[in-house]
């Protein structure tokens, strides 16, 4: 049934749909709503789970972790500040390998105190071996937190669906809400391979020596590459039975494209519009909104690039230092191969400034100028 | 009084923990009364190490490693998971020393206090961080020596009174305990396993490495320590009432205590007697808080 809500909202609403059993949460902006929902609907009745009202980012994570280990579906939300007090449990979750699905509302970091969007707070977490998914509108918002069960419960590691602050968080927009039994189909309950159970008792985490730790590590990192695939099956999976996906990687009008704007969350639909308009005008512009970050689907990406010359990523996140984090990574990702565009990495629109399409358009025509990235981070200042 | 008699041997012999650690004792004897049906988390202390290297574990229970200050908030979020499946009757033991509760593990333990979550929490107090090589905690008593207190520049502050904290979060069920007295402190365990919400217990553990005491001393000085009054055995219901379990009467001087520990070799007999002073007072309120609402 098509509803109109905020992507707050629409996270609460997947998190019914997905039959979450334990949720520990601590309240922020612009995550709040997302809190506020889900204690109404739980409050209701509609969801029969324990929602657990910590007295922090940190142990709500250590929460879940606890929940998960004992066998149950487990939720958090978080943004900012708040992303960051949990950095030691991100860890800590994903090596204990807890498939927890946490929204992150993508929000700058103080000081100076900003509300904004701006996407460094989750990208800051990209070493802790959490999956990492971008969302580009509401719509995709409910639909990627219910596919994150899916993936997290495959592969064994914890998945952060991230949104836009206000940009998507407190934006209202039509959502066809997917229906309990068709969630029901595609999202079986959760059976943990391994729990804490006092018939079966095991001992999680004990005092390792260099090679069983290694071995862990590097089985982690190899599940972690694997859910590429793991995530592209759930989406198909997703795509059979509610009729939408998304990809892990989504190209648009990237054919004979002699510059491609590589986007994530919701400026993917801005730039969308801004390819529209360039390409009226004549110029050969695509674009490619990236999903999953975490694996970085460096193939697929590769793959929509083709023969394109140009690529101009535009991060709304900076890493002070280095620069913005998809240029990085898409660098990295395109280094050992034959095909090697004109990487330009465009950085801006964090703390509330924001990215029109005419902004997206304007960085399109300084890149086709430029003969080659005239310095390694290009700020475009959005008042 | 009742024998204590070891039905549920839960800790095997190949814990690693030092000769004489007084934490060994005390998880012997909590577990002989929750059995085997008792899920442990376990957050950053001497006992993350003692239960021995993977794949060894001398804990009998399942146990679930985690980061220092997580102790309770874990531990919540496993006795959620077990009501969502039903499970009522298993234990959810959080087992924490004094810098997992005192210090840093404190405001998850506060929060856990305050929602009066479904969980045991056992803080086995050695008065200070000895998995890291015996530095000052906030139960670290003053005048002790640890290698951030020198003893030229010893730890100049009291130790924070645990038990009064929890008893202001009100949980229904509060208890301190020595391993001197373990048919006492395994009363207390079969108290606080029949008692709902959060309960918890502090029990008192000498530590010869970082005391530097004689490991063959542990249950003297721990006896000692409850003798002298320096570490009073009772119990709080409801963060209310109060009942003192014993009255060493008279008591045994403080020094009879202080005197084998070389982390207090440094005191003259002044600084001695300024801890019998301390002692006392701290008694006499206690006796006071008592009087005004027993149990
Ligand atoms: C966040 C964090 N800070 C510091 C440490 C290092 N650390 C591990 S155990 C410990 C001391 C533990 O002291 P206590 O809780 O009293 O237990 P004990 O070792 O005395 O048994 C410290 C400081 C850690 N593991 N995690
Ligand atoms: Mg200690």
């Amino acid at each position: 049934m098509k509803e109109v809500m905020m992507g707050d909202v629409a996270v609460a609403r997947g998190v019914k749909l997905a039959r979450v059993e334990v949720i520990a949460a601590y309240p922020i902006t612009p995550q709040t709503i997302i809190v506020e929902e889900l204690s109404e609907i739980c409050g209701r009745g509609e969801l029969k789970a324990r929602f657990i009202k910590v007295e922090s980012e940190h142990s709500a994570l250590a929460c879940c972790m606890g929940a998960s280990m004992a066998g149950a579906r487990t939720f958090t939300a978080s943004a900012s500040q708040g992303l960051l007090l949990m950095h030691e449990m991100l860890h800590w979750s994903a090596g204990a390998r807890t498939p927890i699905v946490m929204a992150n509302v993508n929000r700058a970091i103080a000081p100076p105190w900003n509300l904004w969007s701006d996407q460094t707070d989750s990208l800051s977490q990209r070493d802790t071996s959490w999956i990492q998914l971008y969302c580009e509108n509401n719509q995709e918002v409910i639909d990627t937190v219910i596919q994150a069960y899916r993936i997290a419960e495959t592969v064994y590691l914890p998945v952060m669906v991230v949104l836009d602050a206000f940009i998507l968080s407190h934006t209202s927009e039509v959502v066809d809400v997917p229906e309990q039994e068709d969630v029901d189909r595609y999202l079986p309950p959760f059976k943990a391979a391994l729990t804490l159970d006092t018939n079966d008792p095991r001992a999680f985490g004990s005092i390792s020596g260099p090679m069983e730790y290694q071995k862990l590590k590097m089985a982690r990192h190899e599940d972690m590459m694997g859910a590429v695939e793991v995530a592209r099956r759930a989406d198909d999976e997703f795509g059979e039975v509610f009729g939408r996906k998304y990809g892990i990687a989504e190209p648009y009008r990237c054919e004979d494209a002699e510059l491609i704007l590589l986007t994530s969350g919701a400026l993917g639909g801005t730039a969308k519009i801004a390819v529209d308009a360039l390409r009226e005008s004549g110029a050969a512009v695509g674009a490619l909104r990236v999903r999953l970050f975490r694996p970085f689907p460096a193939d697929e990406i590769a793959e929509a690039i083709g023969d394109a010359p140009k690529v101009a990523v535009i991060d709304r996140n900076l890493s002070v230092g280095a620069g913005g984090i998809f240029a990085q990574e898409l660098k990295a990702a395109l280094y050992d191969r034959e095909r090697r565009p004109a990487v330009f990495g465009f950085t801006g629109g964090y703390g509330g400034g924001d990215f029109t399409p005419e902004v997206v358009e304007k960085i399109a025509r300084r890149a086709l100028e430029m003969g080659k990235p005239d310095s390694p981070t290009l700020w475009e200042a959005i008042p | 009084m009742k024998r204590a008699r070891m039905e549920n041997e839960l800790v095997s012999k190949g814990h690693v923990a030092c000769p004489g650690c007084g934490a060994a004792l005390a998880m012997r004897y909590v577990l002989n009364v929750l059995g085997p049906k008792t899920i442990i988390v376990l957050p950053a202390c001497c006992w993350s190490v003692i239960t021995n290297r993977h794949p060894e574990c001398c804990l009998e229970v399942p146990v679930f490693h985690t980061a220092f200050e997580t102790a309770a908030c874990v531990a919540s979020g496993v006795r959620a998971a077990l009501e969502v499946k039903g499970d009522n009757s298993t234990n959810v033991l959080a087992w924490a020393g004094d810098g997992g509760t005192f210090d840093i593990g404190l405001q998850a333990l506060s929060g856990a206090a305050e929602r009066n979550d479904d969980i045991i929490y056992v803080c086995y107090d050695n008065e200070a961080y000895m998995n890291t090589g015996v530095q000052r905690s906030s139960a670290t008593p003053w005048g002790a020596w640890t290698t951030t207190t020198p003893a030229t520049h010893f730890k100049g502050q009291e130790k924070k009174n645990i038990m009064e904290i929890m008893a202001a979060h009100r949980i229904p069920y509060a208890a301190t305990a020595s391993i001197s007295m373990p048919e006492d402190l395994m009363a207390k365990v079969e108290r606080a396993r029949d008692t709902r919400g959060t309960r918890f217990l502090h029990i008192f553990c000498p530590c010869p490495t970082g005391w530097r005491s004689s490991p063959d001393l542990t249950i003297e000085l721990a006896r000692a320590a409850v003798e002298s009054r320096a570490f009073p055995l009772y119990e709080i219901f409801d963060g209310a009432k109060r009942r003192l379990s014993l009255d060493p009467a008279p008591p045994a001087p403080v020094a009879d205590y202080i005197r084998p520990q070389g982390r207090f070799r440094h005191l003259d007999s002044e600084q001695i007697e300024a801890i019998q002073k301390r002692v006392d007072e701290e008694w006499l309120s206690l006796l006071r808080l008592i009087e005004n609402n027993p149990a």
